[in-house]
């Protein structure tokens, strides 16, 4: 799986890296940064509770094709 | 494992659990209760995306795309529940309903406080819960000037989102600055800058004595004589827990429903805990280990920990409760994001911080006990305040803190337009 975001909807809130710092990260905008696009299974965990964290569904998991 | 969880509240700490407990595999039945006859929505855009008119109803639904069947739950809305009977494990619901639970999850939130009993019978007095008062106060907007009796967080949204759609605001608050409660007076008094220059007329040490209709006007009379005149008035002094329905059940209740770190609620006199009986969300009072403290916490990510935390209870009873994060909530005024983590109250000194960081003005309050990071609040540095998260758990020296703020300040790059 890989990490996929939307940075017209996030609003720097934050969660996602409190929970996931080696996914997530903010820039100096206070916008999301995706560090590491690629999810392992051991990750999928932490990965999905960062994403159900944020309160305006700015970031998700998809497939990789 | 239980075979029916029945919940009790459709907002976000509520709806979470239901699809937490699908997550985690639950293949029992799930009821949600729900109050209101609207389908479940996010409260936070109430004083902000939605008042500003910047997101729709639609876009501001907790449920997902394939609605409730997709968590293969029952929702009961338009429906209160009336009391519980801890014994025999029923839920009385207002329609005369009675349902048998394995699991109860209290998620009943609170409501805001009014000034005096009947006062918001007063066509031009409202508060802020539903989302039927966000479409009233958008409306309203237009009107003629408003005034906002408290400068609390709802209070200072509506503010700014009124202020924002062009009316004339006037804000009141009983103490010296906004926030002050919680920021303490001189951080709070950046909220009062923030207000000030964006022309709200911000009244500070402002105790309401009454609130009358005269005509067409509403008049917010002062505890010391001044009158304001308004065409609509919103309150914003607090909010009261929804546990009244819970009084004689024999759980233990007091500003709030006490819970274990678990979520599960304690009984009262000396009873232990109230069998598969838990509470979420800004109704809980839950204990933190580390103090032994119960706190309750009216906050959006509080309520979506607390629903995991629950749900993975129920799916295993005996499982150790995953600790709690940084207690942490935002707010959003005239374009700054003002965020905290920490509890600023449990501090002894506080230190204010201006930085310039990719060409804008930051500043952050870093508040300490014993030297650690007890607290931090920033206003306009999400980034800042991410740092500040993880130095809160990991009870970090505030003089490391400032370097590492210092350091993020210095690396900063210019900020797109």
């Amino acid at each position: 799986m890989r990490v996929a975001s939307d940075l017209a909807k996030c609003q720097g809130y934050g969660n996602c890296v409190a929970i996931d710092e080696r996914h997530f990260d903010l820039d100096d905008d206070g916008l999301v940064v995706v560090r590491e696009e690629h999810v392992t299974q051991e990750e999928r965990d932490t990965a999905d509770e960062a994403i159900r964290s944020c309160p305006v569904a700015a970031i998700w998991l998809e497939d990789v094709r | 494992m239980s075979d029916h969880v029945v919940i009790v509240g459709a907002s976000v700490g509520g709806v979470r659990t239901a699809q937490e407990l699908r997550r985690l595999g639950f293949e029992g039945d799930v009821t949600v209760v729900g109050e209101e006859s609207e389908q479940p929505y996010d409260k936070p855009p109430l004083s902000k995306q939605l008042l500003l008119g910047t997101q729709t109803e639609e876009e501001i639904s907790l449920l997902g795309d394939g609605g409730w069947e997709a968590i293969n739950t029952r929702a009961k809305l338009g429906t209160r529940a009336e009391s519980i009977d801890i014994d025999s494990m029923v839920v009385s619901l207002s329609d005369g309903d009675e349902l048998d639970y394995d699991a109860l999850v209290i998620a009943t939130g609170v409501r805001p406080r009014s000034l005096a009993p009947g006062l918001t019978d007063l066509d031009s007095v409202y508060t802020v819960r539903e989302m039927r008062d966000s479409r009233a106060l958008a409306a309203r907007a237009a009107l003629g000037p408003v005034v906002v009796v408290g400068a609390g967080f709802i209070g200072a949204e509506v503010a700014s989102s009124l202020r924002n759609l062009g009316a004339e605001v006037t804000m009141t608050e009983a103490l010296a600055s906004p926030f002050a409660r919680v920021f303490g007076r001189e951080v709070g008094g950046l909220v009062t800058d923030l207000h000030r220059s964006n022309g709200v007329d911000l009244v500070t040490q402002a105790s309401v004595n009454a609130i009358e209709k005269s005509g067409d006007q509403t008049l917010v009379r002062l505890v010391d004589g001044r009158v304001l005149e308004a065409a609509t008035v919103v309150l914003g002094i607090g909010a009261t827990p929804n546990s009244e329905w819970l009084e004689n059940s024999g759980l233990k209740i007091g500003d709030g429903v006490f819970v274990d770190a678990g979520c599960a609620v304690l009984a009262s006199g000396f009873g232990p805990h109230a069998e598969g009986v838990y509470a979420i969300g800004d109704v809980a009072r839950q204990v933190d280990p580390g103090t032994n403290k119960h706190y309750r916490v009216e906050h959006w990510t509080n309520a979506v920990e607390q629903a995991h935390v629950v749900a993975r209870q129920i799916v295993d009873p005996v499982a150790t409760p995953e600790p709690l994060k940084a207690p942490y909530f935002w707010s959003d005024q005239f374009g700054t994001k003002i965020q905290m983590v920490g509890r600023p109250h449990e501090s002894t000194s506080v230190s204010l911080h201006h930085f310039e960081a990719g060409g804008i003005e930051r500043t952050a309050a870093l508040y300490a006990y014993e030297g650690r990071l007890a607290a931090a609040v920033t206003f306009g540095w999400p980034r800042a305040i991410a740092a500040c998260r993880s130095a809160w758990r990991t009870g970090t020296p505030v003089a490391e803190v400032l370097t590492k703020l210092r350091d993020l300040a210095d690396r900063a790059k210019p900020v797109s337009a």
